[in-house]
């Protein structure tokens, strides 16, 4: 199969939500990495998702830089997506990031983790919002 | 192994004049096993005249893909069910809220029922299927959650490199361009994937679907393309609409037939499942690799 494992059937579905929001949407598997991002995510991001291609955890992090409003980076335990990864709940934050081709952005996230089963994390959809620039 | 099939229809049993060459059953297929195992695909209709012939002692694992009634209907009609001397295990779709057997119970009491599922004297073991694969007799059983209202599954067997894939319900396209789609992203695809023979459902002309997304089933198109995406030997269609006439399936078998070879698909071409379909799918060192669709 091309080198790829087989996506989680509410993977699919989640990411067949995303392409048809007119948010921008991220969805990541259980490890993080960001299997698919939407059109409205590709003017936050700054490429297509067919340029970007599905991400590592450790790399789309590093790429985006997400920091708080001093400057500080934060942490994937202090961000949406790491919270609904780590913790399996859903959150929500505000906070900068650098786009993949290098512009800041102020972005509101909202995550929420996706269960096939109970106790079964397939991914994580996140939301998200460009900010008003103040 | 040895694959009959004893219902084809979807969504709810089509007997008449019409239908007299395809069938009316709601979906149920035998699979009998080289060591003699006895798997019974779903308890639609067709579970009936198959529980009226005569079971050689061993236990009857029936693999239910979901609970719609066309698939569970049969299940209070099968013989076996109410033989105290049978030994049923029935496997299906895991639920975090309720036990498989709950959920039959619902169709399998009153008042949608006369008799509580509690009341048949056979053996009943219920199984969620596992994630993982794992064996029955001298099979090695997948099963995966595919796209169809509810949690569904399709089942995939294989018993000495041959491959029968099930995938009754199922709307791989729901919202997307199935050609577009790399075979992670596809629904069914680990089910399917290199089968010997894939049923699957091909309930909707490609007109019909426009107006019928979301409702769980492919078209012919659909159904087409997705068992070229899959590399499937042989594509039998499957769950066939209950107000499709025998003439008006021959027509969609000629589609299915039309679009096999455009995409480049070779011999066997699809076919369209009817009640009486009977196929072994023989040992790869026994039949070189020629793979045997023997029709009765």
């Amino acid at each position: 199969m091309e080198g790829r494992r087989p996506k989680n059937l509410v993977l699919i579905l989640a990411r067949e939500f995303a392409s048809k929001l007119a948010t921008a949407a991220f969805v990541c598997d259980e490890g993080g990495r960001l299997v698919y991002f939407n059109e409205p995510a590709e003017h936050i991001i700054g490429h297509t998702f067919a340029e970007a291609g599905e991400l590592p955890l450790e790399e789309w992090s590093a790429q985006f830089g997400p920091r708080d409003s001093s400057g500080a980076p934060l942490e994937l335990r202090d961000r949406p997506v790491g919270v609904a990864l780590l913790e399996r709940r859903p959150a929500h934050s505000v906070f900068r990031i650098t786009g993949l081709n290098g512009r800041e952005r102020d972005i509101a996230v909202t995550a929420f983790p996706l269960f096939a089963h109970t106790d079964e994390l397939v991914g994580v959809v996140a939301l998200f919002w460009e900010q008003p620039e103040a | 192994m040895r694959a009959t099939v004893w219902g084809c229809r979807g969504s709810l049993a089509a007997p008449g004049p019409a239908t007299v060459r395809y069938g009316g059953n709601t979906s149920c297929i035998e699979v009998r096993l080289e060591d003699g195992t006895l798997l019974v695909l779903d308890a639609g209709t067709g579970i009936r005249p198959l529980g009226a012939g005569t079971f050689a002692d061993g236990p009857i694992h029936l693999l239910l893909t979901h609970f719609h009634l066309d698939h569970l209907e049969g299940l209070g009609f099968f013989a076996p069910f109410w033989r105290s001397d049978t030994e049923l295990h029935i496997w299906g779709p895991p639920s975090p809220l309720h036990s498989l057997e709950e959920r039959i119970a619902r169709y399998l009491s009153p008042p949608l029922f006369p008799i509580e599922l509690s009341d048949s004297p056979a053996s009943l073991t219920f199984h969620d299927v596992p994630e993982q694969p794992w064996e029955l007799g001298s099979a090695r059983l997948t099963a995966a959650h595919v796209s169809h209202p509810g949690p569904t599954l399709g089942y995939r067997i294989e018993e000495r490199g041959q491959v029968l894939a099930y995938l009754p319900d199922h709307e791989p396209a729901l919202g997307m361009e199935l050609s577009s789609l790399s075979p992670d992203w596809l629904s069914g695809y680990p089910v399917a994937e290199s089968a010997s023979v894939l049923f699957h459902d091909a309930q909707f002309t490609e007109d019909e679907y426009d107006d019928r997304v979301g409702w769980g089933h492919s078209s012919v198109e659909h159904a087409v393309t997705f068992a070229r995406l899959a590399g499937v030997e042989q594509l039998i269609l499957f769950h066939h609409d209950p107000m499709r006439s025998d003439r008006e399936l021959e027509r969609l078998g000629d589609r299915a037939r039309e679009l096999w070879t455009a995409s480049g698909g070779r011999a066997p071409s699809p076919r369209l499942a009817y009640d009486g379909l009977s196929f072994a799918l023989r040992d790869q060192s026994v039949a070189g690799d020629e793979t045997m669709l023997l029709p009765i």
